[in-house]
């Protein structure tokens, strides 16, 4: 016991400061990228032809625009820019409320919006939530098992992930969607009870991600629940914690406002930042 | 057999058509032989060549650091060699489900990655109290889907069987289309928790069919990410072992342990799975001396919270009674599957790429191969921590001294013809990527062989004689991939 104890104090404060403090990201960090559209002119393409899923469209024009539903932060796109029309900034708030708001066409942070009145008085306090992995790579999986865990602790929001849809007050999906889990996950979306929200967590799940035109899988969730719109997109390969955890508060309507709140983690300094001359 | 079975060391390409043809009897006799002899299948994969199906295999040789290549053509079936060589099983089955070639005589042809709507066949028994227990594909927390059917009396298990296929994604397809601009993309989704393993062994192809070698510098920090990769995830088993048992302390700080490895692996490339930091070349990142240095001493200082939190575990009397003796897989069960990684080591085997089959940086800096006899999950636990050790005292000895020079080199067009097998040991094992080049450089074959798919027998093996109750946990022991395997 003294040992347990002992350990114990070691370790310290666990639990991350973010929301009521800054959340900490390294410099190198990959969240929403800011799109300078007049500086991209020219007809020049490095960003679309380096992408790996095609999540650039509108390349070398002022209509540049770039899905972060398709979008596996990987950072080519910036690295190819001549104009730095492109740069991945460290705003982790990614979340949005429909797939059409995944696209980013400028530099504007993302706020998912709160359920309605009705949905935030019956979940606002309690959501539970069952999730099922279609062919996710177990990526996204442990990010949201992480999200659990007590350094992100989601449960301190009273959102939890249960083991049955029967316990559920939604269905968080991961993966593109393969033909082999579809009854699976349809079967546990018919199981959970009404109102219920339905959640796509990382890029496979909002658009196929990296498998995306495989011919045993869906292009992600989109249209795969019959008449069911999803409620919210967490984007990301595979999505930090953190940014999982404002989606879902927001949602809530437990976070509200616009400030970001981003810390460093005072390994590399910010001149370090870029990838390597090749 | 010289001459009639051509000899390469890991990554080492060769021109594709000087790999041996054979027929049919000679190559399955040879195989047999070299299994018979200690090698182990790494891989074997088919093509389709005029109505027929050209088979080759891939034999690692442990003690002689080499990869064995042999070839046949097969029409509509081929003589299995399951029964006499079990770890050759599952290879049969993917042959039969991917070219239709029948394995004759294979004891249980069951699909490895269809997963069949009507219902699948399962092996049954009878009897007056024998009772079947079905599980999945939904599993209770968060985790990748596959079906367990068990058959029981009572508590006891008598078989298990695990039908997989959930997963599958056509990642092998996918990549066959390249090289492309989504290959390095793809490699890092065949498993998300191996995105470093995968991604180097792709990279070490690609860089073996074009005759490059990646930089000293670029060597020496995929070592470091592929060995964060294995900390973190080592460390995140001990803590869901920890979980299965009930031990609560363990679990909880070593699950918030384990983020200062994913977290370091963010600093080196901004992403907690390293995805985008291994590139065909080298690495797209460096990290400067005062950096590198930094974040040792983090990880030196995460590392001795991890030894005080496992010294909890691995003295617990409680755990030790959870674990000791449970799930047990003997040595000559795990070698006759031909298994690897930690869950092969904790049985006995001495199988560790690193070590048999070494690449840069495992050339100059020698990694122990850890290895414990029991083949229970205490065993599974213990190979864990002290493989753990080795990699921490590895990265940290990297970070602290770095070769100097560039992190990446070009690599050209790759040539037509060629074939390479690329091994990487990954945190669950081998990793297996054979990739050939045809017309134009672009690939004509792209067969990816995950540890999973190597060990999934074992687990099945492991819970014979077990009480139902200790699936969790056993399972959790071996924390095999599904995504890897169905791909």
């Amino acid at each position: 016991m003294k040992g347990i104890l002992g350990t114990r104090l070691g370790l310290g404060r666990q639990t991350i400061a973010y929301p009521e403090g800054p959340a900490r990201f390294p410099e190198r960090f990959r969240g929403r990228p800011a799109l300078a559209t007049e500086r991209c002119a020219g007809g020049c393409r490095a960003c679309a032809e380096v992408c790996p899923t095609e999540a650039i469209t509108g390349a070398g024009s002022p209509s540049l625009r770039l899905d972060t539903g398709a979008c596996l932060f990987c950072g080519l796109c910036e690295e190819a820019c001549p104009e730095r029309a492109i740069v991945f900034t460290r705003d982790y708030r990614l979340a949005a409320r429909s797939r059409e708001a995944l696209h980013v066409t400028g530099d504007v942070p993302r706020l998912a919006a709160a359920l309605d009145e009705r949905m935030r008085r019956l979940f606002g306090r309690s959501l539970k939530l069952r999730q099922v992995s279609a062919g996710g790579c177990n990526g996204c999986e442990a990010e949201l098992n992480a999200a659990g865990n007590v350094q992100f602790d989601l449960s301190r929001f009273g959102i939890q992930f249960v083991a049955s849809p029967r316990h559920a007050d939604g269905v968080v999906v991961t993966g593109p969607v393969t033909d082999a889990m579809r009854p699976a996950l349809l079967a546990t979306w018919e199981a959970t009870p009404a109102p219920r929200l339905l959640v796509a967590v990382g890029a496979c799940a909002c658009s196929g991600g990296p498998v995306v035109g495989s011919d045993v899988c869906a292009n992600g969730l989109e249209g795969v629940v019959p008449g069911v719109p999803v409620d919210l997109w967490i984007p990301g390969c595979p999505p930090h914690p953190v940014t999982v955890l404002d989606g879902f508060l927001r949602l809530l309507g437990r976070l509200e406002g616009g400030e970001l709140r981003v810390e460093g983690t005072g390994v590399l300094s910010p001149e370090d930042r870029g990838p390597a001359g090749g | 057999m010289p001459g009639r079975i051509l000899l390469l060391a890991n990554g080492q390409a060769t021109d594709a058509r000087a790999v041996p043809r054979l027929p049919v009897d000679t190559f399955q006799q040879l195989v047999a032989d070299a299994l018979t002899a200690g090698a182990r299948v790494s891989a074997c994969f088919g093509e389709a060549e005029d109505g027929a199906v050209r088979v080759t295999a891939a034999l690692a040789n442990d003690s002689e650091g080499t990869v064995g290549l042999l070839s046949t053509v097969a029409r509509g079936s081929l003589p299995s060699l399951a029964a006499e060589c079990p770890a050759l099983e599952r290879f049969e089955r993917a042959l039969l489900e991917r070219h239709g070639l029948l394995p004759a005589g294979h004891p249980w042809p069951r699909p490895v990655r269809r997963v069949d709507e009507a219902g699948a066949t399962f092996f049954a028994m009878s009897g007056d109290e024998v009772h079947e227990v079905a599980v999945g594909p939904v599993h209770a927390g968060i985790i990748e889907p596959g079906h367990f059917r068990f058959q029981c009396h009572g508590e006891h298990v008598f078989h298990l069987e695990i039908a997989l296929g959930y997963q599958h994604r056509g990642v092998e397809r996918l990549l066959a289309a390249g090289p492309d601009r989504r290959t390095m993309a793809l490699a890092e989704s065949i498993a998300g928790d191996t995105a470093v393993g995968h991604a180097l062994a792709a990279a070490r192809a690609q860089e073996g069919l074009a005759g490059v070698e990646a930089p000293p510098r670029a060597a020496a920090l995929r070592g470091v990410a592929l060995e964060l990769e294995r900390l973190a995830n080592h460390v995140g088993d001990l803590a869901a072992l920890a979980g299965d048992v009930g031990f609560l302390p363990t679990a909880s700080y070593c699950g918030a342990l384990r983020a200062d490895f994913l977290n370091a692996l963010a600093e080196l490339c901004g992403n907690r799975f390293g995805r985008s930091l291994v590139i065909p070349g080298g690495v797209r990142f460096d990290v400067p001396a005062d950096a590198a240095r930094r974040l040792a001493d983090r990880l030196a200082a995460s590392f001795a919270r991890v030894e005080a939190a496992a010294e909890l575990f691995f003295a617990s009397p409680s755990v030790r009674n959870r674990t000791d003796g449970t799930g047990v897989l003997g040595r000559e069960a795990a070698s006759s599957l031909g298994m690897v990684g930690p869950s092969a080591r904790a049985s006995g085997l001495r199988v560790d790429v690193r070590s048999t089959h070494a690449f840069p940086p495992y050339t100059v800096d020698r990694i122990p191969v850890v290895t414990s006899q029991a083949g229970d999950v205490f065993a599974r636990a213990w190979v864990r921590l002290e493989e753990a050790r080795a990699s921490a005292r590895l990265v940290d000895r990297w970070l602290r001294d770095l070769p100097a020079g560039p992190v990446r080199t070009a690599v050209p067009a790759l040539p037509p013809d060629r074939l390479v097998v690329s091994l990487v040991e990954g945190w669950r094992g081998e990793l297996c990527h054979s990739v050939a080049t045809g017309p134009g450089g672009r690939f004509s074959v792209y067969d990816v062989v995950d540890a999973s798919f190597h060990d999934w027998k074992g687990l099945e093996l492991a819970m014979r004689g077990e009480q139902i109750s200790d699936f969790p946990l056993c399972n959790k022991s071996f924390n095999l991939s599904y995504a890897g395997h169905d791909l």
